[in-house]
């Protein structure tokens, strides 16, 4: 007979409760691992989608996300021109700030040169960009409609939305947004109206520059990532960066700090966790001393009043760990960014769970394994 | 046993609870122990159903050594499973299992599988006329209980049932019921039982009645003999 599911059921609501409770802290544990992985995919998705094999940026940098990179835009012939280099676009990232539905949004911008790499990849809706000037292509996270104008820089110049992606943000977790490298370069330098009428005034040209953050380089197939990288590594103002050490830049610098952060949560989170489920265990073997006694006077091994104790554990864990994803799976929808939830951390956090009932009811069986059946017998 | 002696801590504060008692109590035999507070029934109770380990002495259970001079210990947990059946004063049920249950937890610690012993539980229980099989102890009352707590006691058809006082929380009427089943068991099952008690209205059911004193056995009476005569 199983003592340990028979209890339960007598102690339906307190063990409800008390599931209730851990499943939440569990809950939050895996909201935790699941914004950690969503901040990943997110970080990830730009350079995954744009497809390059290479990363061109300024010598000694890690890549246009990891730190800034300014290089000349001829670069981009340059290197086009290299043997093994199948197309090469210029691009410049940014971030700018628009009104969507009344209200302030923050766009990570990127500049890219019409037909060549750099693109937005796999619209949902309109189409690419196809005038050099004023047309935009935005996430649709950011809650801009197609055909609608968003003024943007200085002079807050009309761009009408023709093309939106879906799930494309910045490390950051702002939408994507897409100009032609020169707008994107307009607004990145353009000056306020009054200082370029100081400017001109004092008889000096108002600052232009046609620098570029990075270029994109796709490869001949068969070409060799590592060798292409070395040749322009020859120029001694450029390096090279493979698309795999870009991405791992990004996880390591961008990501770092954060995964961090999350960690030391969930560890107290979980440390918690692990504390409540021991004193329930205790508090549950506690009540029921002379139950245990009991069963230990009609000649009960000790091994079904170990497995009584820590089979209730395994119940409050499993049923709390049930609770908390069911929970996070209803509401995950509405965080502001993406949570993830991912199999593998699933399983490391069931495993984590295990061990702290395991654990948990450490405290528990060594009260119950001290009961002498004699208990039984005394007193009324 | 023979010699048993018991005493507990040492020093200034060692208290003799048995001393140098020798009792026999044979199969099939319903035996009362009597006697002031404290002068030691637990205690010898306790040291019979392997429970407690007397200090010194000798015991045997059918005629095997339980404690013998050199100290020879037999296996205390499962001589409590398969020979002793144990009635409290209050009933002891586990408060999470059914009556089916209780009695039923005590067979299958013994080995017999769950179906089985769910069917004799439920048959004991007839057995006994108590019918609110599928209740909670917290949903019986204090009688019924206690039938359930018998049940439970003979479920592994014990040779010895060991009763400290099972008739201290009861009318009279259940008291007498409760040692009509206990002299129904003796007699049925062969059992050797021996009930502690101070309720001088139950004394004459008795085969023999042991009266102890500060540890130690002072009489032994046997008010039921022409009653067992007439049986
Ligand atoms: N576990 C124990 N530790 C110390 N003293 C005990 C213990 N159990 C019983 N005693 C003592 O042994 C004596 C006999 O107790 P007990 O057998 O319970 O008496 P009764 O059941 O006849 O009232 C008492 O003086 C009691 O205080
Ligand atoms: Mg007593």
């Amino acid at each position: 007979m199983n003592l340990a599911i028979r209890d339960v059921r007598r102690n339906k609501l307190r063990f409800a409760l008390t599931a209730l409770g851990i499943g939440m802290l569990l809950g939050v544990v895996i909201a935790m691992t699941g914004i950690y992985e969503g901040a990943l995919t997110d970080a990830l998705s730009l350079p995954r989608a744009l497809r390059a094999d290479l990363w061109v940026v300024q010598q000694h940098s890690f890549g246009p996300f990891a730190e800034p990179s300014r290089i000349p835009r001829d670069t981009r012939e340059l290197i086009r021109r290299m043997p093994g280099v199948a197309a090469a676009g210029a691009v410049t990232f940014q971030t700018v700030q628009a009104m969507a539905g009344g209200k302030p949004v923050r766009l990570f911008l990127e500049g890219y040169e019409i037909g060549r790499p750099g693109g937005p990849p796999g619209l949902i809706a309109g189409h690419g960009l196809t005038e050099s000037h004023y047309e935009i292509i935005v996430d649709a996270s950011s809650k801009l409609k197609l055909g609608e104008v968003v003024p943007l820089g200085p002079y807050r110049d009309p761009y009408t939305v023709v093309g939106l992606t879906r799930g494309m943000v910045s490390s950051g977790g702002d939408p994507m947004a897409w100009v032609t490298l020169q707008d994107a370069q307009a607004l990145q330098f353009a000056v306020p109206p009054p200082l370029e009428r100081r400017e001109r005034a004092a008889g000096r040209s108002p600052p232009t520059t046609t620098d570029i953050n990075a270029v994109l380089v796709r490869l001949e197939p068969g070409a060799s990532v590592a060798a292409a990288a070395q040749e322009i590594a020859r120029w001694k103002h450029l390096a090279a960066v493979p698309e795999k050490a870009e991405e791992s830049y990004l996880a390591q610098f961008v990501i770092q700090k954060m995964q961090q952060q999350l960690g030391m949560f969930m560890g107290i989170l979980t440390t918690v966790s692990a504390v409540i489920i021991a004193l329930i265990i205790y508090t549950l073997t506690m009540d029921k001393l002379r139950s245990i006694a009991t069963l230990k006077l009609i000649g009960a091994p000790d091994r079904v009043i170990v497995w009584l104790i820590v089979q209730q554990a395994l119940v409050l864990g499993a049923s709390g760990y049930a609770i908390g994803l069911g929970l996070i799976e209803q509401v995950k929808g509405y965080f502001p960014r993406r949570v993830q939830i991912e199999p593998r951390d699933l399983a490391v956090l069931a495993v984590v769970v295990l061990v702290i009932c395991l654990l948990g009811s450490l405290l528990g069986v060594r009260a119950a394994l001290r009961i002498q059946p004699a208990e039984a017998l005394a007193g009324g | 046993m023979h010699g048993i002696s018991t005493h507990f801590g040492a020093g200034p504060t060692r208290v003799d609870a048995l001393i140098d008692i020798d009792l026999r109590v044979d199969a099939g035999e319903l035996v009362g122990l009597r006697g002031p507070s404290g002068c030691g029934k637990s205690t010898l109770l306790n040291v019979i159903g392997c429970v407690t380990e007397p200090s010194e002495g000798e015991m045997r259970i059918d005629d095997e050594p339980v404690y013998d001079r050199r100290w020879l210990r037999r296996d205390l947990r499962r001589l409590r499973l398969t020979r002793i059946g144990f009635i409290f004063q209050t009933h002891n049920l586990l408060p999470f299992l059914t009556a089916t249950e209780n009695v039923a937890e005590a067979m299958e610690l013994n080995g017999v599988k769950p179906r089985e012993a769910r069917e004799r539980a439920i048959a004991l229980l007839d057995y006994f006329e108590m019918r609110q099989v599928n209740a909670y102890p917290s949903e019986l009352s204090g009688g019924m209980a206690q039938r359930v707590a018998i049940a439970r006691a003979i479920a592994n058809t014990p040779h010895i049932i060991l009763a400290d006082e099972p008739t201290a929380p009861l009318d009279s009427a259940r008291a007498q019921a409760v040692i009509d089943l206990l002299t129904r068991i003796a007699r049925e099952q062969r059992a050797a039982v021996l009930v502690v008690t101070h309720d001088a209205s139950i004394f004459h059911r008795f085969d023999r009645l042991v009266s102890m004193r500060d540890g130690r056995i002072e009489a032994q009476t046997t008010p039921a003999v022409s009653e067992t005569a007439n049986a």
